[in-house]
């Protein structure tokens, strides 16, 4: 008979890897920074720029190894997460650079070029990346760190506090010093404290989910669970008070807040939460001058311009994104370089939204969005319950830190002075984020590689049989 | 460098940067709405005709069986499950045989305690009329409540059930 040359079978089709797709992106995230780089040149001299060549052949260069080392070790894994973070980044590079060339920046005595840094701390990001995408085999590793991770997250968080290893600049106590380096624990400790909330939080959500009394319509947990929110809430408000850093424990204490909630569904949690920070963030407000100072310029930097540094940045910052309008002043024709210090660092997104306008603002949130949204999406398609919480606590963090700075630098809450991922001139920042990106990745490969075959079954046997 | 040449650069730029966003938006909708099942059959089935073309003698049955299927009006072109864990899963009707039951060769591999290995089989006679027949199964196979004995043509909408699957013939 041929119906056996014709027999239509439905089996499972290999999974696609999308590798090629994200290929496919990966050249076009290399392009865009590239013609950035060239649109900036042409600009600011009205010629090509002559290091273009070698910026875009660095650029490509680090996100081949990249492509490479996902398709060799990650085979299923996310293929926007590389493409996004290798554009976001390449876009950081320039607008640092054009930065760079401001003559206005040059003539300040507390400004340095970064660009160059800046390249090779991606470099070096990228190397972390691989590094994590080679050893890490599997995310579930990390659940046998839990208790270590929280000692290494404190310890992490307190070394600014250090005498003689912190370093005070500028009022926030986040940085330490080793060899000439400055170094933002900060930054590695959002990934290893989201190690310990995962951990413990897959252990206790039944506990914190179910053992609770309902009160005026919220489920109100037991004390003994109350211990460890109180204990991270009261952490995070010393990081404030000792750090001067309202940035770093928002952070936690949201992504704490976040990832309580994933675990136990409760809004309980969420009501809770937003409580405990509101009245942490007024009680500290009123009492550390330099948050006072920051808050101030977020009611009304107009008024206090003339006496405080903190309100003349944020009058420089909303005129740049005013004059930026709809479609921007063009890449190197803006004035965003008249914010002065930490221009390229804090206050990055305010070129963005000069000289790329609305439109360009918009197109950046969304790359961020996109990121958060692969990341949650990872968090959905996780097959275990460790890697869900993991991925949701790193893109929390994420698009916390995402919200802290973008809303501080548009003056939608007070500024805060936190990173732009991947955006802004920083080491700690960018080689965290790498670091980040390649859990992701490595969570999204678990996620979506397809489930092994299940082990034959003598068929017959197990044939149950009906029962009138 | 002129005005104009910076103001296309400019807005040329922008464009660029949403156009990254959209592909990466289309890449995601891609994998929401990934494969189907239909089209899956009828590419394989595409797939399988060059071979068929190698070996003409061995594939004239049911090539002339599948133009005989077409000619026929109102004939069914689809297999739908309409209950059961697989409840969803179309196959696309063009001439072959399909088997089912819990086998792993089966064309459709029934993941239900109440179906056998071997359990029925579906094929279409010279006329293209559709018959189902009963492969001596455990539990049987209803033709709409009358549990079969011999193969049956099936009329257009009349479900079969096996086990807790059930399925239909659909234009």
């Amino acid at each position: 008979m041929s119906v056996v040359t014709n027999t239509t079978t439905i089996g499972a089709i290999d999974a696609p890897s999308r590798r090629n797709t994200e290929l496919v992106l990966l050249a076009f995230a290399v392009a865009i920074p590239v013609f950035a780089y060239l649109n900036v040149g042409l600009a600011l001299n009205g010629e090509v720029p002559s290091g273009m060549l070698g910026y875009g052949l660095g650029l490509g260069l680090m996100a081949g190894v990249a492509h490479i080392v996902v398709r060799k070790f990650a085979r299923y894994a996310d293929p926007l997460l590389l493409p996004l973070a290798t554009l976001l980044n390449g876009l950081g590079l320039v607008l640092i650079w054009r930065l760079d060339q401001s003559p206005r920046l040059n003539a300040r005595a507390d400004f340095a070029p970064q660009a160059t840094n800046q390249l090779m701390y991606s470099a070096l990001g990228i190397a972390l990346f691989v590094g994590v995408l080679m050893i890490l085999k599997d995310h579930r590793v990390l659940q046998r760190f839990t208790y270590i991770s929280m000692a290494a997250a404190l310890i992490l968080l307190i070394l600014p506090i250090v005498p003689g290893l912190g370093a005070d600049v500028f009022g926030a106590k986040i940085w330490i010093r080793v060899g000439g380096f400055s170094i933002q624990p900060g930054e590695f400790a959002k990934i290893v404290i989201a190690v310990f909330f995962s951990g413990y939080l897959m252990v206790k959500r039944d506990a914190l989910a179910l053992a609770s009394r309902r009160f005026m319509g919220l489920y109100l947990p037991r004390g003994r669970d109350l211990g460890p929110i109180l204990t991270i809430w009261a952490m995070s408000l010393l990081i404030l008070v000792f750090e001067n850093d309202l940035g770093t424990s928002l952070l936690f204490f949201g992504m704490f807040v976040i990832m309580l909630y994933v675990a136990t569904e409760r809004t309980s949690w969420i009501v809770m939460g937003l409580l405990m920070s509101a009245g942490g963030a007024v009680v500290v407000a009123s009492f550390a001058g330099h948050v006072q100072a920051r808050v101030n310029a977020w009611i009304d930097p107009f008024v206090c311009k003339e006496t405080s540094v903190a309100c003349d940045q944020m009058t420089q910052v909303l005129m740049t994104f005013g004059s930026g309008g709809v479609l921007g002043t063009g890449l190197g024709q803006g004035n965003s370089d008249l914010i002065g210090f930490a221009a390229n660092s804090d206050f990055i997104f305010a070129t963005v939204g000069e000289e790329l306008g609305l439109t360009g603002v918009m197109a950046f949130l969304l790359l961020y969005g996109l990121i958060i949204e692969r990341g949650i999406r990872t968090a959905l398609a996780a097959r275990d319950p460790f890697g869900k919480l993991f991925a949701i606590g790193l893109s929390g963090a994420f698009a916390l830190q995402v919200f802290v700075v973008a809303g501080g630098v548009m003056g939608l809450i007070p500024l805060t002075g936190m990173t732009m991922p991947f955006l802004a001139a920083g080491g700690s920042s960018v080689i965290a984020n790498w670091a980040l990106i390649g859990i992701l990745i490595r969570i999204s490969d678990t996620a979506r590689r397809p489930a092994p075959a299940p082990a034959p079954s003598p068929d017959a046997e197990m044939t149950q049989v009906v029962r009138p | 460098m002129s005005e104009l040449t910076l103001t296309v650069m400019r807005l040329g730029f922008l464009a660029v940067l949403w156009l990254f966003v959209i592909v990466a938006v289309q890449v995601i909708r891609s994998d929401l709405f990934g494969t189907r099942v239909t089209q899956r059959g009828s590419r394989r089935n595409a797939e399988t005709r060059p071979q068929q073309a190698a070996r003409p003698a061995a594939t004239a049955p049911p090539q002339q069986r599948q133009q005989a299927t077409r000619q026929r009006r109102g004939a069914p072109t689809k297999l739908v499950v309409t209950e059961g864990s697989l409840t969803g899963t179309t196959v696309a009707l063009q001439g072959q045989t399909i088997t089912l039951g819990r086998a792993h060769d089966s064309t459709i591999v029934l993941d239900d305690d109440y179906a056998s290995s071997r359990h029925a089989r579906i094929y279409p006679d010279r006329d293209g009329q559709w018959i189902v027949e009963d492969l001596g199964s455990t539990n049987g196979t209803y033709l709409d409540r009358t549990r079969l004995t011999t193969p049956t043509p099936i009329p257009p909408g009349a479900p079969i059930r096996i086990g807790k699957t059930v399925i239909e013939l659909r234009k």
